[in-house]
């Protein structure tokens, strides 16, 4: 019986990531001196299944490397150890390396042995502490026996007592396949013990009734042979003895081995990226890292409860439509009622069945946001500054391509709030605030947008520099007025940052460009809201699912269009009054207290069957594309409908004020309006 | 026996035949004819009225739903400088596809006078395009081929349908 594991592979590494991310956030949240045990099973069962599972695909590396963390979490959860702040660190620190030992895996590429040897060394430090240093060295060695196979230290030989319980098979668990593991760590012979085994009568085919013993020989240690039985521990009996170790390892020349261990997965790392300019050698690791990934993001794990919903709208569906057939077979004009009914039921099961099924794809924020205490945690400490993370909203669902490709952003703004937004504690102290700076991670649904807020209590921008700033960088004339907006805006230019000096976290004045190109290629916008001293807030307006909006179709000559129902303000009938003619042709009218540009539609697509050419003929939209306003000169409004979105670029090109086309209800194309890009369009 | 010797030469004979063979879609622009390689033709469809797209060269006649994917529709008069006709219902869209450096299908649609006919060619027997000089843009003809003494002008798909992209690229310069 051989079944192929690779076919299990992904799931393994979606649950082993996911574990990760629960030994995360689990260590972050122990509290020292106070210690919650069962935050730590929480932990140690993570822990756990990532070792078993590594352990059946035979990833050994990470089996082994986790099996030391467990020790050390095992110690923890006893209360035979306490849980102090270097321990965590150390094991936050192994949780990132297992990160990329399962990533490297994942690619098929080489891990990075030497850090895991790092971290491991660290780990087992920690383990040994408390003990002998005799203790360590011993321990150390043995472990890194189990590094390098080709490394032989001597042949140990162990003799196994297994007598599995009676329904071990029934667990799944073939006794068979275990053998077959050990027989592949060294040389194994086995004898079977017949006697438990009862009369033919008495024989139940799916017990088992045997028991083995078993004599290894090879260069293995007593955490190897325990990792193959690490998943029947508890359905059977056993007994492990070692009968000779005729190597008595001396220490000096296991840290010798140790130093050799360690000195060639460089050459193997440079030798896999020799291609790459020597100058580069860390980053293209990194890179490789990042592109299968891409690859391999193409599932989704959706709760039962959404496909079940979705189950039961198909079933309604199938009645409907059988009824629908039915009446449709013999109708006559007395049925038209029913059939009717029908209709309007087939409806609201379609608008259920997509709304459903849009749902599937829908992801809590929570996948982007738990990854920040980790962030501040780190970087605070880093920084030395106090820090305070709040989270809220994190059940907010939002589309799974918005929220893979939101991370970056957001990671960028909260690293921006921490280096450059929270002053050190002792200026803080002398603003008059608490020591411990705030910043707030919020999500909510508003309208069909999504806003992520990024808040924090810190210094706030302050206009005078920034445009001091911009001045001398060349970026604005000196004689430019700006209002408040736009002055924050400022930070969102190419090349402009006002960092004093430059520190690994930020400041290099890459990034904010970066970062509304993100989030407007998303659809979205990106808004600075500020007070000096009082901090700033960041809000991220983005749409909830990239697939279908809601939209207004509009008229203009014989053409439609479709607006974005969320960028439009209003629409008004202007009359001659309000419009104001600017030197040259430009046009603006009065809303109010504000002058907005007029963009006459027909104008800048070339619409030539218009009908309303004078401005109070038609109708004037009111719409608002990243913070520009302005009114769209249209000819009439037709109706909101909601609009599945199609790329033109998929067999066409992109078209400066599209950003991207629908098929209407009588098979139609339309395209969908771009407002920033109609805005441009409009200025050229 | 000898007659089936006969008889096996000669099915190999047709299939070497065969093998050099090649099938094109031809179509005319008014008097000229064109050919297509068969393998790129998708279907071939009347015209329908098409969804303008704004502010683009104005043989890139707009766009239309097809099966719910958006099909840009070019026509190849115009875009080969031969004139504009006033569309009728004889007036044919060939639907053509090609696969892109990227792996993905992309596809497009010609309006072309009228289809005409699958003709055969044997790859030997088709010539190099000539060279006009800068006078006519012989960019999209691979070669010429003669088929019952009319002169046929195979293009070249993948060309033809990079036009855009590349019109692109120049707008965005």
């Amino acid at each position: 019986m051989s079944i192929d594991m690779a076919q299990f592979h992904q799931v393994f590494f979606e649950e082993s990531f996911e574990g990760l991310d629960i030994m995360e956030t689990g260590l972050l949240n122990l509290d020292m001196g106070d210690v919650d045990a069962e935050d730590i099973n929480t932990i140690f069962r993570a822990a756990h299944s990532i070792k078993g599972g590594s352990g059946t695909f035979g990833f050994t590396a990470v089996s082994d490397f986790t099996h030391v963390m467990e020790t050390l979490l095992d110690e923890m959860r006893d209360g035979r150890r306490q849980v102090t702040q270097p321990a965590v660190d150390v094991l936050l620190g192994s949780v990132d390396c297992l990160k990329e030992m399962l990533t490297a895996i994942q690619d098929e590429q080489e891990v990075d042995v030497a850090s895991v040897a790092e971290y491991k060394k660290a780990l087992e430090v920690e383990l040994n502490g408390s003990e002998s240093e005799e203790a360590v060295t011993d321990e150390s060695s043995d472990v890194s026996a189990i590094e390098s196979n080709t490394v032989n230290t001597g042949e140990k030989k162990w003799r196994i007592a297994f007598s599995p319980h009676t329904d071990l098979l029934k667990t799944g668990n073939d006794p068979v396949r275990m053998f077959r593991e050990l027989g592949s760590l060294g040389e194994l012979t086995i004898t079977v013990d017949f006697q438990g085994v009862p009369d033919f009568y008495d024989l139940d085919p799916e017990e088992c009734h045997l028991s083995w013993n078993l004599e290894l020989v090879g260069d293995v240690s007593e955490s190897d042979i325990n990792d193959i039985f690490d998943w029947v521990e508890d359905e059977c009996d056993m007994a492990i003895q070692l009968i000779s170790d005729p190597v008595e390892n001396n220490n000096s020349s296991t840290t010798e081995e140790q130093a050799i261990e360690v000195a060639p997965p460089k050459e193997v790392k440079t030798e896999s990226t020799n291609n790459a300019s020597p100058t580069n050698v860390a980053k293209p690791t990194k890179k490789t890292a990042q592109k299968p990934a891409a690859k391999t993001s193409s599932s989704i794990r959706v709760d039962t409860g959404k496909i079940d919903t979705l189950i039961n709208m198909v079933g309604e569906l199938v009645i409907t439509q059988s009824m629908l057939s039915l009446v449709g077979e013999q109708f006559e004009m007395n049925k038209l009622d029913q059939l009717k009914n029908g209709l309007s039921q087939l409806e609201r099961h379609t608008r259920e069945l997509q709304e459903s099924v849009m749902n599937i794809r829908m992801l809590p924020i929570s996948f982007v946001f738990s990854r920040f205490p980790r962030l501040v945690h780190d970087l605070s400490s880093k920084l030395d500054k106090k820090i305070e993370l709040v989270m809220v909203g994190e059940h907010t669902e939002v589309d799974k391509t918005v929220v893979e490709l939101l991370s970056d952003p957001l990671v960028h703004l909260v690293r921006n709030s921490l280096d450059h937004g929270i002053e050190m504690p002792a200026d803080r102290l002398a603003a008059g605030k608490s020591e411990t700076g705030t910043i707030t991670l919020e999500a909510y649904h508003r309208g069909g947008n999504i806003v992520i807020e990024v808040k924090d209590d810190g210094k706030g921008l302050n206009k005078e520099v920034l445009r001091a700033k911009a001045i001398e960088k060349g970026l604005i004339d000196e004689n430019t007025n700006l209002t408040d907006k736009q002055t924050y805006e400022l930070i969102f230019m190419a090349g402009f940052s006002t960092a004093e000096k430059l520190t690994d976290v930020s400041g290099r004045g890459v990034g904010m460009d970066v970062v509304r190109r993100n989030i407007q290629s998303l659809g979205g916008n990106i808004e600075i809201i500020s007070e000096l001293g009082k901090g700033s807030t960041i809000a991220i307006h983005l749409p909830l699912t990239l697939a279908i909006m809601d939209g207004q179709s509009i008229a203009v000559g014989d053409e439609r269009f479709i607006i974005p129902l969320g960028s439009i303000i209003e629409s008004i009938n202007i009359k001659e009054s309000m419009i104001n003619r600017v030197a040259g042709r430009g046009e603006t009218f009065r809303l109010r207290d504000e002058y907005l540009p007029i963009v006459r539609m027909h104008e800048i697509f070339d619409v030539k069957t218009v009908q309303a050419t004078k401005l109070t003929d038609g109708l004037v939209v009111v719409v608002d594309g990243q913070g520009m306003r302005c009114g769209l000169f249209i000819d009439d409004l037709l109706g909101q409908q909601q609009v599945v979105i199609k790329s033109l670029e998929a067999n066409y090109r992109k078209v400066e004020g599209v950003s991207g086309a629908t098929i209407l209800g009588d098979g139609s194309v339309a395209l969908i309006l771009d407002i920033p890009g109609l805005v441009r369009l409009s200025n050229q | 026996m000898a007659e089936k010797a006969e008889n096996i030469e000669a099915e190999l004979t047709e299939e070497k035949e065969l093998e050099n063979l090649v099938q094109f879609l031809s179509f005319t622009l008014g008097d000229e004819e064109y050919g297509v390689d068969i393998l790129r033709v998708q279907e071939i469809r009347s015209w329908e009225p098409v969804s303008r797209i704004p502010n683009v060269p104005s043989y890139e006649k707009g766009v239309v739903n097809l099966r719910g994917a958006i099909v840009p529709i070019i026509d190849l008069r115009e875009r080969f400088g031969l004139g504009h006709v006033e569309y009728s219902p004889l007036t044919v869209v060939v639907v053509l596809q090609t696969l892109t450096e990227l792996g993905q299908t992309r596809t497009m649609g010609v309006v072309v006078d009228s289809v005409s006919d699958v003709i055969d060619v044997d790859k030997k027997t088709i010539q190099d395009a000539p060279n006009f000089g800068t006078k006519v843009s012989t960019e999209f003809i691979n070669g010429l081929a003669s088929v019952k003494d009319r002169m046929v002008m195979l293009l070249d798909v993948e060309k033809l349908l990079k036009i855009d992209t590349l019109d692109d690229e120049d707008e965005n310069i």
